[in-house]
């Protein structure tokens, strides 16, 4: 395995392009990004610091920061970087490998059970249905989780992708195999 | 501007549809009313969600939304949302997959399972950008019969509307000029108020992560709403209103205050101006209530 720096070249190479990614050695520490981060004002989150972290290959202690899923994706550093780092979507990136590794916390997991068994994120419920009606809309929209042969199809990009095992879903229980402790492992 | 009808599909994505359908209902009339109809998008899925999803598996992100526009492009329509979370995925997903053919191969490989394929021929637009472009505020302004005299109004832009700009291709994310342009229509005000253009605080999993800070981002931006004498607050997003709306109630929860401050999504705050009720734009089924001064 390379550096966390080629890992995210390579990972985030293909969808974004890789000069996209590799902006991340640009970075000078001027610390413009934390300045205008809102997630910054309250929380452990210090933007400029995880690219710092980024190019020195601290992977451990990036992967178990918890302030690493505190940024909302707003992407105001990503439009104010002096230097044109391409900062959330390097940010989106290292989630990606942290997550590929079960740094995944069970909340979230459980978006993707919702998406698993419905494909949706915020699914419909009966009372919601009633409230549709009496807009004058159909109690149900014509989505994934009104029929079943669409909702398959997701379920299939799900499985080839494997992202089904990256959450650890159970498709007997049609939930996650186990939901203790914060993280997979 | 033509007078000819246009059709779109509707991209629902989940919170219009399932939590706050009023935008929906609200929406659809508004459009129908100024002759563009609305197609249903037949087994459509969540968008998904641009920077949760994204944050987990890009590679599964991208078909999950692919899917969705090849649904779009089977029905020959550019799409129109009324979520920044849905415009964000959807057109982004269709940006990068336009730029990069390696990964647009990949994407089609899975979606050729169930026989679908992502060609790059529909387009992505906001609810918001076909009121001000394509409607118009001339036509708009035709069909004001209640302007909303002495309305403070507070915009929100939510983020994914904004940026990135060469994604979005909306000018400025420091100055926007729409919501603006959409206030002044109605005869509101629309007042400045500290952080205008702060995050809500609920995208990129923030808010399940840790939602009483998720909701922290949402006090402040409120209270400085409040502060600045805004009446209310208006936005283009359904995941912003659900953090907005709903939050307000979670913040009663947990802290004992309740600011009653009310959200509207862009359409519903036009709604009012042209006459449209509470009832029928779901407004009265959400947790902040509407005063006096708007729902006469
Ligand atoms: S603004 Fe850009 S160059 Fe400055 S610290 Fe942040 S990422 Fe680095
Ligand atoms: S994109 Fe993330 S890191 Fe950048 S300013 Fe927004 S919350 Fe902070």
């Amino acid at each position: 395995m390379g550096t966390l720096y080629e890992e995210i070249v390579a990972y985030g190479g293909e969808v974004f392009g890789e000069e996209h990614m590799e902006t991340l050695l640009q970075c000078v520490q001027c610390g413009k990004c934390t300045g205008g981060c809102p997630s910054g004002r309250n929380t452990a989150l210090r933007t400029r610091k995880l690219f710092r972290m980024a190019q020195e290959d601290m992977r451990e202690e990036i992967f178990n920061a918890p302030e690493l899923w505190f940024c909302t994706t707003c992407f105001t550093c990503y439009e104010r970087c002096p230097k044109g780092v391409k900062t959330t979507d390097v940010i989106r990136i290292i989630r990606n490998l942290a997550a590929k590794e079960g740094h995944m916390s069970v909340p979230h997991r459980m978006i993707g059970v919702y998406v698993l068994k419905t494909g949706h994120a915020v699914p419909i419920g009966p009372d919601q249905m009633k409230i549709r009606e009496s807009l004058g809309l159909d109690s149900q929209p014509p989505t994934t989780q009104k029929y079943k042969e669409q909702l398959e199809q997701v379920q299939d990009i799900f499985r080839t992708t494997q992202f089904d095992a990256m959450i650890d879903f159970d498709w007997d229980k049609m939930d996650l195999r186990g939901k203790e402790g914060g993280e997979k492992k | 501007m033509s007078e000819e009808t246009k059709e779109y599909a509707y991209f629902l994505g989940c919170i219009t549809p399932n939590r706050y359908p009023g935008i929906e209902a609200t929406t659809k009339k508004i459009f129908k009313g100024f002759g563009i109809e609305t197609k249903e998008m037949v087994g459509a899925s969540c968008c998904p969600a641009p920077g949760v999803f994204g944050s987990f598996d890009m590679y599964t992100w991208l078909p999950v939304a692919a899917r969705n526009l090849a649904i779009a492009e089977e029905m020959g329509l550019e799409i129109y949302v009324t979520c920044n979370g849905c415009y964000g995925s959807l057109q982004e997903a269709d940006h990068l997959l336009k730029e990069h053919p390696k990964v647009k191969e990949r994407v089609n490989e899975v979606l050729s399972k169930f026989g679908r394929e992502y060609k790059g021929t529909t387009k992505v637009n906001h609810s918001i950008v076909i009121l001000h472009d394509v409607i118009g505020l001339d036509r708009l302004k035709e069909r004001i019969t209640k302007p909303l005299k002495d309305i403070n109004v507070a915009v929100h832009y939510g983020c994914h509307f904004l940026k990135p700009r060469e994604v979005r291709g909306h000018g400025s994310s420091e100055t926007p000029y729409i919501l603006e342009d959409l206030v002044k229509v109605t005869g509101a005000k629309e007042v400045d108020y500290k952080d205008k253009l702060m995050c809500c605080g609920a995208g990129g999993g923030n808010r399940t992560a840790d939602t009483p800070q998720s909701l922290e981002w949402m006090r402040q931006k409120i209270v400085n709403a409040i502060e600045a004498g805004a009446d209310c607050m208006v936005h283009p997003c359904a995941f912003c209103h659900l953090q907005l709306d709903r939050g307000q109630a979670e913040l009663e929860k947990g802290y004992g205050v309740f600011f009653n401050f009310p959200i509207l999504f862009a359409t519903q705050l036009i709604g009012l101006a042209m006459g449209l009720s509470i009832k029928e734009m779901g407004l009265d089924i959400q947790t902040t209530t509407m005063p006096e001064k708007l729902a006469k």
